[in-house]
């Protein structure tokens, strides 16, 4: 049995949280603040350090320049994809970003990519793992939407590499959910899973059976969740406050931001009232007040959820089952908490949802699970396994643009094809093959996933060369692509442009810059902690020497706790924390007479009825130990 | 696209051809019988992966469980801390044995692969036709099976007439009901090949246990054409959904 740890990771729009198995349990590890949430919000304070967290949510609403937030929205994509998202985001884009380009954003001064910046989220789990477990934590599995794309799903791993995290699998959120909601109930069954979290919706129908975790179909929509909704309302409040109020705040970011948060405080009251308020200051001291009933609410959110029904659709009859075949329906992510969209999963599938686990931490939970069985499994997950499917089929552009598919959608993974190329004129030594991701016919309506360029093909006449390409999509729903020449026996090399993403150099770049960093942050931690303990003991040390007991040592005894004091004074100065925790061990050893001779005298003094003011020791024989070693984590 | 593998490389089910690299025990297809140790994936086809003759009756439960089983041996979740080498066996056999198992539970699918092992290709996927069609820009062209001639000849008439009705704007509601009713002909006739099909199954199957070679390809040939059949009839019906907007 492994005691490797490994844990799960929640990477998600709104939050993140980091998880791990605890014997037969799934359990969220909490952050120093004791919160199992991490708000996906990123900023750099004054001196551009970086804040993530709820510490960083301030800064939307005071810098919104500095901060940012929903990040997951931008992961894998380009600046063509997101203009939706620009209207409303405080977002600065760096000027001279081009189509087909990984995106960059600007914090203050400085100019990151999506994975840069979602490391920083994973950065700050890792450390949040790591304070827990005072160990280090170097191997995850972090989730992604179902739905999302070849890009989306190497620019989390590029995040996960940047953090100095190993990423052991990408598992898809709603299959990870199942996970969690299987251990808990070890029923075989079919169950949909209806995940509507922040940025996106997926929809995950599953097989259980003996332990075996089976997808069926997914389905889902990666530009769709309480992102939309909470648009949708800020939109109408900037239109209401132009309209009744005549004041533009469109350009005001900060006024946007704090009617953002307003927005989402009454939405999300409003899934257990019927009514809430929404009360803004606006420049100039005026305040925008609105009471927003649920019934608006619903109205006004009604087409956003209705867009959850076709992927549902789409998805059962992939799955070749009606609705009423399935024998549960499970809720992941906040915005399950709407009861417009319970109302609306209960009609489609027929059946009250599953709702005991909590939306919020099924997913995280599920990934800890997953980490469980890669460590080598407790006995609670030996018999667990997870069959996951690609969502999207693969195509090749082929003559006059069409997509020629050659890995349907929903075909279980790891999933392969093979394709056989020649060349066209004589001598030709590289062919290029454009890879993309989708159902449509054309390719332009197709998502690009890379340009491959087949080069090293030995010279040969046109269409002689028989060259075979072999296109694998792994566990983690990535795509490989090797090449040989049959001919010659040659493995051709592969140059990779993928669209929307970093280049391996890129990505080794960014992890030299965080790797010192990473590696300082756990020894600047150790380094606090063991100062902190040197100090108790140097304390209790003081007090020590005004006990009596401390004149009963011999002279010998006395002059070495001296030196191991000094000693430790010495480390203590330094930077080296297992030096520091040497020195303590040491001199806790040399005081363990004295530590003795104390209770003797403590416990006298008690029988003789004594007080206890200039003994330097606590009230009562029972008392801890002055020198002795501190109950540390 | 025929299969590319030769016939001398393939393992039949339960002959062992080498010693497992890490015990020394004779080497099953997939993985050592012994100490479970995955094996370098081998180029089979995918009756001989599943250890199945190549008939085309299949318990697909059967089939199932099998999946099952050697999924809980293969895949790459289970060799996450394993070397380099069986990660990357366990990833091309798992793949391999994905595929397999995607092919052989489907019984159209089973049938086209089993027709391309024998070395057989279907109209339809012909990739020189399809190559063709597409530098021409022109829809490939299939043979219409003849005892079909009349009625497509008469479909293709109304559906000139349906077309020919649109762009003037005019409704015939008889002709939509004439061609609703040759589509659910077509449906009908659909549905009846695949009962066919079944029934060609089960000679092919006595053919490869006690036929001669030219019982099989008599069959075989059969087989293509009832598939043929039945793509051309495929892409009627999708013809008149798609002029019926249905």
């Amino acid at each position: 049995m492994s005691t490797e740890r490994i844990v799960g990771i929640d990477l998600g729009t709104t939050n993140s949280l980091v998880a791990h198995m605890q014997g037969d349990t799934p359990v969220v590890i909490p952050g120093e603040d004791g919160v199992n949430l991490v708000p996906s919000v990123v900023a750099l304070d004054e001196h551009d350090r970086v804040i993530v967290g709820n510490a960083a949510r301030k800064y939307l609403i005071e810098t919104p320049e500095r901060a940012v937030y929903s990040i997951k929205r931008l992961m894998g994509r380009g600046v063509e994809d997101i203009h939706e998202e620009l209207k409303l985001f405080p977002f600065r884009l760096a000027d001279d970003i081009q189509r087909g380009e990984v995106i960059r954003i600007r914090l203050g001064n400085k100019v990151f990519t999506p994975p840069e910046i979602s490391a920083m989220i994973l950065r700050q789990l890792k450390r949040n793992a790591e304070r827990f477990f005072a160990a280090p934590v170097t191997k995850a599995v972090i989730t992604v939407p179902a739905y999302f794309n070849d890009a989306q799903r190497q620019a989390t791993k590029d995040a996960g590499r940047i953090a100095g995290l190993e990423v052991l699998r990408l598992v898809n959120e709603p299959t990870a959910a199942s996970l969690a909601y299987g251990l808990d109930k070890k029923q075989n069954g079919t169950v949909a899973v209806y995940d509507l979290g922040g940025g996106t919706f997926d929809i995950s129908i599953l097989k259980l059976h003996d332990g075996i975790f089976e997808v069926i179909a997914t389905n889902g929509d990666t530009h769709l969740g309480g992102d939309d909704i909470d648009n949708l309302l800020i939109t109408t409040a900037l239109d209401d406050i132009q309209g009744d109020m005549n004041i533009d705040v469109r350009r005001n970011a900060e006024v946007v931001q704090a009617i953002r948060k307003a927005i989402i405080d009454a939405k999300i009251r409003l899934s257990s009232e019927t009514k809430a308020t929404i009360d803004v200051e606006l420049p100039g001291g005026k305040h925008y007040q609105r009471e927003l009933t649920r019934e608006l609410f619903e109205q006004l959110a009604q087409p956003i959820i209705d867009r959850t029904v076709g992927p549902c659709k789409q998805a059962l009859k992939d799955a070749g089952l009606k609705p009423e075949q399935i024998d549960e329906v499970v809720l992941v992510g906040g915005s399950t908490r709407i009861p417009k969209v319970r109302a609306l999963v209960q009609e489609l599938f027929g059946r009250v949802p599953h709702t005991d686990l909590n939306p919020d931490e099924v997913v995280a939970l599920g990934a800890a699970v997953q980490a469980n069985i890669l460590a080598g499994g407790s006995q609670a997950t030996e018999n667990m396994l997870l069959l996951d499917v690609t969502p999207l089929s693969l195509g090749i552009e082929v003559a006059g643009g069409v997509t020629d598919k050659i890995i349907l959608r929903n075909s279980t993974i790891p999933a392969s094809a093979t394709q056989h190329y020649t060349t066209q004129v004589d001598g030709q030594a590289n062919v290029a093959i454009h890879v993309l991701q989708g159902e449509r016919e054309l390719a332009k309506d197709c998502r690009s996933l890379a340009r491959f360029d087949l080069k090293g093909v030995p010279p040969m006449p046109a269409g002689l060369p028989r060259i075979e390409v072999r296109f694998l999509i792994d566990a983690n729903g990535i795509l490989h692509v090797t090449a040989r020449e049959q001919r010659s026996g040659k493995e051709a090399e592969i140059s990779v442009q993928p669209s929307y993403g970093l280049t391996d150099e890129q990505v080794e770049g960014m992890i030299l810059d965080s790797f010192d960093y990473a590696e300082e942050d756990f020894r600047q931690r150790q380094l606090i902690e063991a100062r902190n303990e040197a100090d108790t003991i140097l304390a209790a040390m003081e007090k020590a020497r005004q006990n009596e007991a401390w004149q009963r040592l011999t002279s010998d005894e006395r002059k070495q706790i001296d030196k191991l004091e000094k000693a430790l004074r010495a480390e203590k100065s330094g930077e080296d924390y297992q030096a520091i925790r040497k020195a303590i061990d040491v001199l806790n050893q040399a005081t363990t007479r004295l530590a003795e001779l104390m209770m003797d005298t403590a416990v006298a003094t008690a029988l003789k009825g004594k007080s206890m003011e200039n003994t330097g020791v606590e009230e009562g024989p029972e008392a801890p130990h002055p020198v002795a070693k501190a109950d540390f984590e | 696209m025929a299969s590319s593998e030769s016939k001398s490389s393939l393992i039949m089910p339960g002959e062992a051809t080498s010693t497992c690299w890490s015990c020394g025990t004779m080497r099953a297809v997939h993985f050592c019988g012994a100490c479970g140790k995955v094996q370098p994936p081998v180029p089979v086809d995918y009756f001989t992966f599943f250890g199945l003759p190549r008939k085309l009756n299949i318990d697909v439960a059967k089939l199932e469980r099998e999946f099952h089983q050697l999924s809980r041996k293969l895949h790459p979740d289970l060799y996450a801390r394993a070397e380099a080498q069986e990660q990357e066996w366990s990833l091309q056999q798992s793949s391999q044995l994905n595929d397999a198992y995607r092919t052989l539970k489907d019984p159209i699918r089973r049938t086209q692969y089993l027709l391309r092992l024998e070395g057989v290709e279907l109209e339809e996927q012909s990739k020189s036709a399809t190559d063709e069609a597409r530098q021409s820009g022109q829809l490939k062209k299939q043979v219409v099976p003849p005892d079909l001639l009349e009625e497509v000849f008469e479909l293709n008439m109304q559906l000139e007439e349906l077309g020919a009705n649109k762009k003037l704007g005019e409704d015939d509601p008889n002709l939509t009901q004439e061609l609703q009713q040759k589509k659910a002909e077509f449906e009908h006739k659909f549905d009846g090949l695949f009962e066919e099909l079944k029934a060609y199954w089960n000679e092919w199957d006595k053919a490869i246990d006690s036929g001669t070679e030219e019982e099989r390809v008599n069959v075989r040939d059969k087989m293509v054409d009832l598939l043929n059949r039945r793509n051309y009839i495929r892409n009627l019906v999708r013809d008149v959904n798609e002029a019926l907007g249905t």
